[in-house]
């Protein structure tokens, strides 16, 4: 019998591989859906990489979307123990319809405004989920939600100063970060809606509406007080988590996938 | 103060100076440099500092791609530590008495130059490996003596820069392991990517020492310890026996130990090359600093706001204290 526990402060997604606990299938469902917003969010703020404007915000969005991208690895490493795959099987060997991402993460970053309303309105889920799902039962889950978490509180801040600055900057920025608020918000009751695996998970997963409250108490405050409006935009039909999205990410995945898929069964 | 004053001065200065490089010790901002030690050393630095900034882009060209999630995370660390070395060096080199925004706009007007190495291109995946194990093994040669430059921030920033990059060649190592060891067209992928690095790299460390008409001077203000082509040798003697290890042929059929000199032989470089990129004709020269300027000026608008935000901020706050 295994008697190796996974602690939060060390968890890395070798270290969930190596313990090797298997995640029974509703469990690695429903860590995939949570795995692929990590992943798929972290694809989009690597775009910017090279390309912010300026050194610091290379340096900013590329380390949160490496803390992304490392929330990603251990939850798909945790996926994929049902099924006896790894995390490169799932990011690199799934199809579109596949993917169970929810579709606030596969926008496309726009201007830097549509990237820090986009990174608001996950931070200030992540930050909601990862507090509940800290004291998930599944021990694995938790310790991964507990790492996390501490990265997220910082990229909240980060978030939160820039729509400071961008809606009380000039003229121009203020009108922009109104608009990537107001595009971004489309995507916000998908995100807090259900998970089609429903309540079989109690005590174990997160009901992303339960995080609801949190979102309205903060998100829209810190709106009004960077003095903007709050959107009124009216609100996207969901499908994320059962693989429906949008014309964005065919072309993300097939970028990601390109290389991995063109060299089959080979280690990097 | 009279003109003999300011001679005095002067004279009381330079003889510190040169007591500080006689002995050994280090140069501080405050204290009193030649004109021309600073200017090398604004050049240099502010070189270097650009070069870490357009070297993001070759690299950054597989992240989006890059064909495992470990392998994307590493990437994706190591531009990042790119972006890092940029901000220490422009720091360093804003203690001589140049501002960020002038070296900035140096580089994406085309007046600075930067490592003319990033003006090749990265269109394989074992071009990561490539750029870890040959790039970052030489920008190691070069940079692990600049330690000991006689400029202090110059060199404290380098310390950190070093440790860095040595764990950069590592992985750049490891990713042309992980294809030697793969498929026949992994193998195929890694020897076409050193292949084309070899000489390019061999090449960063300058032109050969009788056509490096600054070195001299730079060696004797403790910058610059050893010359180009030492350095050159020391790399060449350090990559041969990693190529056996990894299996891979470097594309150079002189190649051969010379027992008498200690040192491995290898052939004459292709120095037209060298010139040609160097003045702007390489693969990638414009679409660099083309890529720099647009980020710089679609990101103009960001700045602004920044500044407006942080004006207006420190206006208020100067009134609630009064």
């Amino acid at each position: 019998m295994k008697t190796s526990h996974v602690t939060s402060t060390a968890i890395t997604p070798e270290s969930i591989a190596e313990v090797g606990t298997v995640a029974p299938e509703a469990v690695a469902l429903y860590a995939l859906g949570l795995g692929d917003d990590a992943l798929i969010l972290a694809q989009r703020l690597g775009e910017w990489i090279a390309n912010a404007p300026e050194l610091e915000e290379d340096v900013a969005l590329g380390n949160i979307g490496l803390d992304q991208l490392g929330h990603a690895r251990s939850l798909l490493t945790y996926a994929s123990s049902a099924w006896g795959k790894t995390e490169d099987d799932l990011a690199y060997f799934r199809g579109e319809s596949d993917f169970r991402n929810r579709l606030l993460f596969e926008r496309p970053n726009g201007d830097f405004a549509h990237t820090i309303a986009r990174q608001l309105i996950a931070s200030t889920y992540f930050d909601s989920l990862y507090r509940e799902l800290s004291t998930s039962t599944d021990s694995t889950l938790a310790a991964i939600a507990a790492k996390a978490r501490k990265e997220v509180d910082y990229h909240l801040d980060h978030s939160v100063q820039w729509l400071k600055r961008l809606a009380g900057g000039t003229e121009f920025s203020h009108k922009r970060m109104q608009r990537g608020i107001d595009t971004m918000w489309a995507w916000v009751d998908e995100l807090y809606s259900a998970d089609p695996l429903g309540d079989s998970l109690e005590g174990i997963a997160v009901d992303p509406r339960t995080l609801r409250a949190d979102f309205d108490a903060l998100v829209p405050r810190l709106i009004i007080d960077a003095g903007l409006q709050v959107p009124t935009t009216p609100q996207a039909r969901g499908g994320g988590r059962l693989g429906q999205h949008s014309e964005s990410l065919g072309p993300l995945l097939a970028e990601m996938q390109v290389l991995a898929r063109a060299h089959p069964g080979a280690s990097w | 103060m009279t003109a003999d004053d300011l001679d005095g001065q002067h004279l009381d200065g330079q003889r510190h100076f040169d007591e500080l490089l006689a002995n050994e010790q280090r140069v501080e901002p405050t204290d009193w440099m030649p004109e021309g030690y600073r200017k090398t050393l604004i050049r240099q630095i502010s070189q270097h500092a650009h070069s870490e900034i357009i070297g993001m882009q070759p690299e950054g060209n597989w992240i989006s791609r890059a064909p495992s999630l470990k392998r994307k995370a590493i990437l994706m660390a190591k531009v990042q530590d790119e972006a890092g070395h940029g901000l220490y060096l422009y720091s360093a080199a804003q203690t001589l008495g140049i501002d960020r925004d002038t070296m900035f706009e140096q580089l994406i007007t085309g007046k600075a130059r930067y490592s003319s190495i990033f003006n090749y291109t990265s269109p394989t995946w074992a071009d990561m490996g490539s750029i870890g194990w040959l790039v970052d093994g030489a920008a190691i040669c070069n940079q692990v003596p600049l330690c000991r430059a006689s400029y202090g921030p110059y060199a404290r920033a380098m310390v950190r820069i070093c440790k860095e990059e040595s764990f950069h060649q590592r992985q750049g190592f490891e990713i042309l392991l992980e294809l030697m060891r793969g498929t026949e067209q992994q193998r195929a992928m890694a020897q076409e990517s050193v292949n084309r690095w070899f000489a390019p790299a061999l090449m960063m460390f300058g032109p050969p020492d009788d056509d490096s008409p600054n070195s001299k001077q730079s060696m004797a203000w403790n910058i610059k310890r050893f010359s180009n082509d030492d350095l050159r040798q020391r790399f060449v003697d350090m990559l041969v026996p990693q190529a056996e290890i990894l299996g891979i042929t470097l594309p150079d059929p002189e190649i051969r130990w010379n027992e008498e000199r200690g040192h491995y032989d290898f052939g004459d470089l292709d120095w037209t090359e060298f010139h040609e990129v160097l003045a702007g004709r390489g693969q990638a020269n414009s679409i660099r600093v083309e890529r720099r300027r647009q980020a710089h000026e679609e990101g103009a608008w960001v700045r602004e706001a920044a500044r407006a935000y942080a004006d207006a901020h420190a206006t208020e706050t100067e009134r609630v204290a009064s």
